[in-house]
């Protein structure tokens, strides 16, 4: 059935991507793109659970019967989640009270479920693991780069406390851009969301053009 | 394919339900202590801002009393030296811009404020947020106060006729932490017997 892991990843990635294509999991995208480091750590946490439950999916597939697949595909996804969140509470708590607050929404994505649905549920657990990974790394590339637009626009700086997130090594990473003060408030709030997710929806279009795509309201359709 | 009949797919939706039950609870059994140790650390950490080390020579959270205020409890952590009680520290809530803004607020066995910080809110970034000591000086400027110094009716922000600055561009959020200092110093004088002297 798959053609190939190599037409998994570059789906995932950029031709159907989870944020800029098939426009799912917008809750998490708007909430948690304030910064770029608050939306890599929203996309690895999303990038775990869906890589993890796909995984297991796909390998209980004949387990399931059509009639309940939807609870038990929530149950696994949700079941995944509270692990990550129990998990990250105890041994990566610094982590955890930035990101915290926001890991129950990954059960709200419809990204997850979306996969489990049209992927896992139909595909071997190899494909279906790099599925996973590939839309969890398309979604946790979307939100870093709207969050570095809202986050360079609004508080001038970039990957602030990435060091917290990803261990101290990473501080060189922080950068400051604008003095403090000169951000355009708006970027950071609900709105910029919209904003910075609308104009890197138009740039993906563009570059698809350019490159002769026919341009389609693509929903979240399995890899053939 | 399996038979399908209900019980069956019941079977099935029930057997995931048992093992994933399992899976999070055996979970819960080995993150459970460390993720309270954790939440003991955090209190931990936002006494030490409230209360200065050099006045107490115990730990507070093991000297905790709980007052009766109205219908609610609260957990009033008290800072001893050589068995007086030499300061207390407690949560207080107020309404900001974003939701509840929670403070943990240290007093002085005289009611004079010790300390104020934000322990967690929802202000919005860049105006409101400024409530939090790593973005600003304003908190800080409650250390030393009491009721009465300001006078009690210039307990407010300056737009409202107080003493106290607001933001440009955010006043809900400062009125709402000078309402909940201003409460949290009288919920102190309407107990202060029962927390230095340990009452329920």
């Amino acid at each position: 059935m798959s053609s190939g892991y190599a037409k998994i990843f570059k789906d995932g990635l950029w031709e159907n991507n989870g944020v800029l294509c098939q426009m799912l999991g917008m809750c998490p995208t708007m909430a948690m793109t304030t910064s770029a480091t608050n939306g890599l750590g929203m996309g690895l946490a999303t990038l775990f659970v869906m890589a993890s439950s796909n995984l297991l999916i796909a390998s209980l597939r004949n387990y399931i019967t059509p009639q309940v697949r939807i609870p038990v595909f929530i149950l696994i996804i949700a079941a995944m989640v509270t692990l990550v969140d129990m998990t990250m509470n105890a041994y990566m708590h610094e982590l955890y009270k930035v990101l915290g607050l926001f890991i129950p929404l990954i059960v709200s994505n419809c990204l997850p479920l979306g996969r489990a649905e049209v992927f896992a549920a139909k595909e071997p657990v190899l494909p279906s693991f790099c599925d996973g990974l590939a839309m969890g790394l398309g979604f946790t590339a979307a939100l870093t780069v709207i969050g570095a637009m809202r986050e360079i626009t609004g508080s001038g700086t970039l990957f602030a406390d990435a060091s917290l997130l990803l261990g101290p090594a990473f501080k060189v990473m922080e950068l400051r851009l604008l003095p403090p003060g000169d951000g355009v408030l708006m970027a950071v709030l609900p709105p910029g969301g919209f904003l910075a997710t609308g104009l890197l929806l138009a740039v993906k279009r563009m570059i698809d053009i350019r490159a002769g795509k026919p341009i389609s309201m693509a929903g979240a359709h399995a890899v053939t | 394919m399996m038979p399908q009949r209900p019980v069956v797919h019941a079977l099935i939706l029930g057997i995931f339900c048992l093992v994933f039950g399992v899976i999070l609870a055996t979970t819960d059994l080995f993150t459970h202590d460390t993720i309270k140790l954790r939440a003991v650390e955090d209190l931990q950490n936002s006494l030490t801002l409230v209360i200065p080390a050099s006045i107490h020579d115990n730990n507070p959270v093991s000297d905790a009393v709980v007052i009766k205020d109205g219908g609610r409890d609260v957990t009033v952590y008290r800072a001893m030296k050589g068995g007086t009680v030499t300061g207390a520290a407690y949560a207080i809530e107020g309404s900001g811009y974003g939701g509840p803004i929670t403070l943990m607020l240290g007093v002085d066995p005289e009611g004079k404020i010790l300390g104020v910080r934000a322990t967690a809110f929802h202000e919005t970034p860049g105006l409101g947020d400024r409530i939090d000591a790593a973005k600003s000086d304003w908190i800080t400027r409650f250390t030393g106060l009491w009721l009465g110094h300001p006078p009690a009716d210039k307990w407010k922000v300056k737009k409202d006729g107080g003493v106290f600055d607001q933001f440009a561009g955010a006043t809900i959020t400062p009125r709402g932490v000078v309402a909940a200092v201003k409460n949290g110093l009288e919920f102190f004088a309407r107990h202060k017997a029962d927390i230095l002297e340990g009452r329920r």
